[in-house]
């Protein structure tokens, strides 16, 4: 906080997104869909199906002689590099920028014992950039995304060391998701794609760090209320999409486009 | 790890109702004291927590987990998480993050006192 800022002042709001009703694609990479991102809400671990998680990655950079702020830029700029393979992010022009949309091309699961190879299901869809500060950001999910929820990334100092983060508070979407999350692999893939990407942010610094993950299951209930939400089920209707792509080029030639 | 910035007070304002009162920021490092003060607020058996923000200074995304948190813990125990004396600024925030669909807010402290029945 700035010298000038007065306690309870707007001073923050550049930080986080500004409120909207649902989502616009925007500037959507090349070759993916809009259909899961365009007119969807953001929703929040409140508004999902499954039970409510709370897990916290945490990877200690010793030794690494950069402040908090430093990591987090290097961590924004290279969030798609550090990604394992099969998991693709689209950073939004400008970076991570309040508001805008991270793209995701993240085949799911379908065989527990794989959940350290890409899925087989594919899945495009995104993530709003919810909030944004020199040593932490946030992204929180739109309906039919596979967890309803948000994920808070953040560099802190602790004990003279550099410590990066990631924590989610997030909950299935839709039955479909749960049922995936629990007997399908799902959970263990999510818990491995957070812990390689740590595990490659402390490479990038030449460190061995080693990754500790802790979870608590803050809402053991399912939310019966958001069932429905298998319509807008992203990996069902990624699915649809590319299966039907040989028909829309059949009509589309046609058509003559 | 930083030092939380965040002061709390606990009062008890009628025999099932409790406000916590918060002056500074609520951000990761302000986990423990908020629990405690949520604690504190229903020892005595409150059914109703009153969360006054008229002295946030303020509140980054790990808040909005924090709150969340503390949300998830009163819906246990049968107890209401009230919210009142919020910015706009904040107010669109906990619009844009759908808390307002759990946590229901107030201007001031004697309208979410007459709604804590």
């Amino acid at each position: 906080m700035s010298n000038m800022e007065q306690p309870g002042e707007n001073s923050h709001s550049g930080m986080w997104a500004q409120p909207v009703d649902t989502l616009s694609a925007g500037d959507m990479p090349e070759g993916l869909t809009a259909i899961n991102i365009q007119g969807r809400r953001a929703i929040g671990a409140l508004q999902g199906f499954g039970q409510l998680w709370k897990k916290t990655y945490k990877v200690r950079l010793s030794g690494v002689n950069r402040s908090s702020a430093e990591v987090m830029q290097i961590w924004k700029e290279n969030f798609a590099l550090f990604q394992p393979p099969g998991n693709r992010f689209y950073l939004p022009s400008g970076g991570v920028t309040p508001g805008k949309i991270m793209w995701i091309d993240s085949p799911l699961p379908v065989a527990p014992p794989f959940y350290d190879k890409p899925g087989l299901v594919p899945m495009t869809s995104g993530v709003m950039i919810l909030y944004a500060d020199d040593e932490s950001f946030s992204v929180m999910t739109p309906e039919g995304f596979p967890v309803s929820g948000w994920n808070n990334f953040s560099v802190y100092e602790e004990d003279g060391s550099r410590v990066a983060q990631v924590q989610s508070f997030e909950r299935a979407s839709d039955p479909i998701y749960e049922f995936g999350f629990r007997f399908m692999g799902g959970a263990a893939r999510q818990e491995f794609i957070w812990v390689h990407v740590l595990t490659q942010l402390s490479n990038h610094f030449g460190v061995n760090g080693q990754v500790t993950m802790t979870r608590e299951c803050l809402d053991p209930s399912i939310q019966w209320a958001y069932a429905g939400r298998v319509w807008q089920n992203a990996g069902m209707r990624t699915t649809l999409y590319k299966v039907a792509t040989p028909l829309r080029w059949f009509m589309n030639f046609f058509r003559g486009k | 790890m930083s030092k939380a910035n965040i002061t709390l007070n606990v009062r008890q304002t009628k025999p099932d109702t409790s406000v916590i009162d918060i002056q500074g920021e609520i951000n990761a490092f302000a986990e423990n004291v908020l629990m405690d003060a949520y604690t504190q607020a229903t020892s005595n058996g409150a059914r109703n927590i009153l969360l006054n923000f008229e002295k946030l200074d303020y509140m980054n995304s790990s808040g909005i987990g924090l709150l969340v948190t503390l949300l998830i813990r009163a819906q246990r125990q049968k107890q209401r998480l009230i919210a009142f004396g919020l910015n706009e600024h904040y107010r669109q925030i906990f619009e844009l993050t759908r808390l307002n669909e759990a946590i229901t807010i107030y201007p001031g402290e004697e309208e979410a006192l007459a709604m804590a029945v």
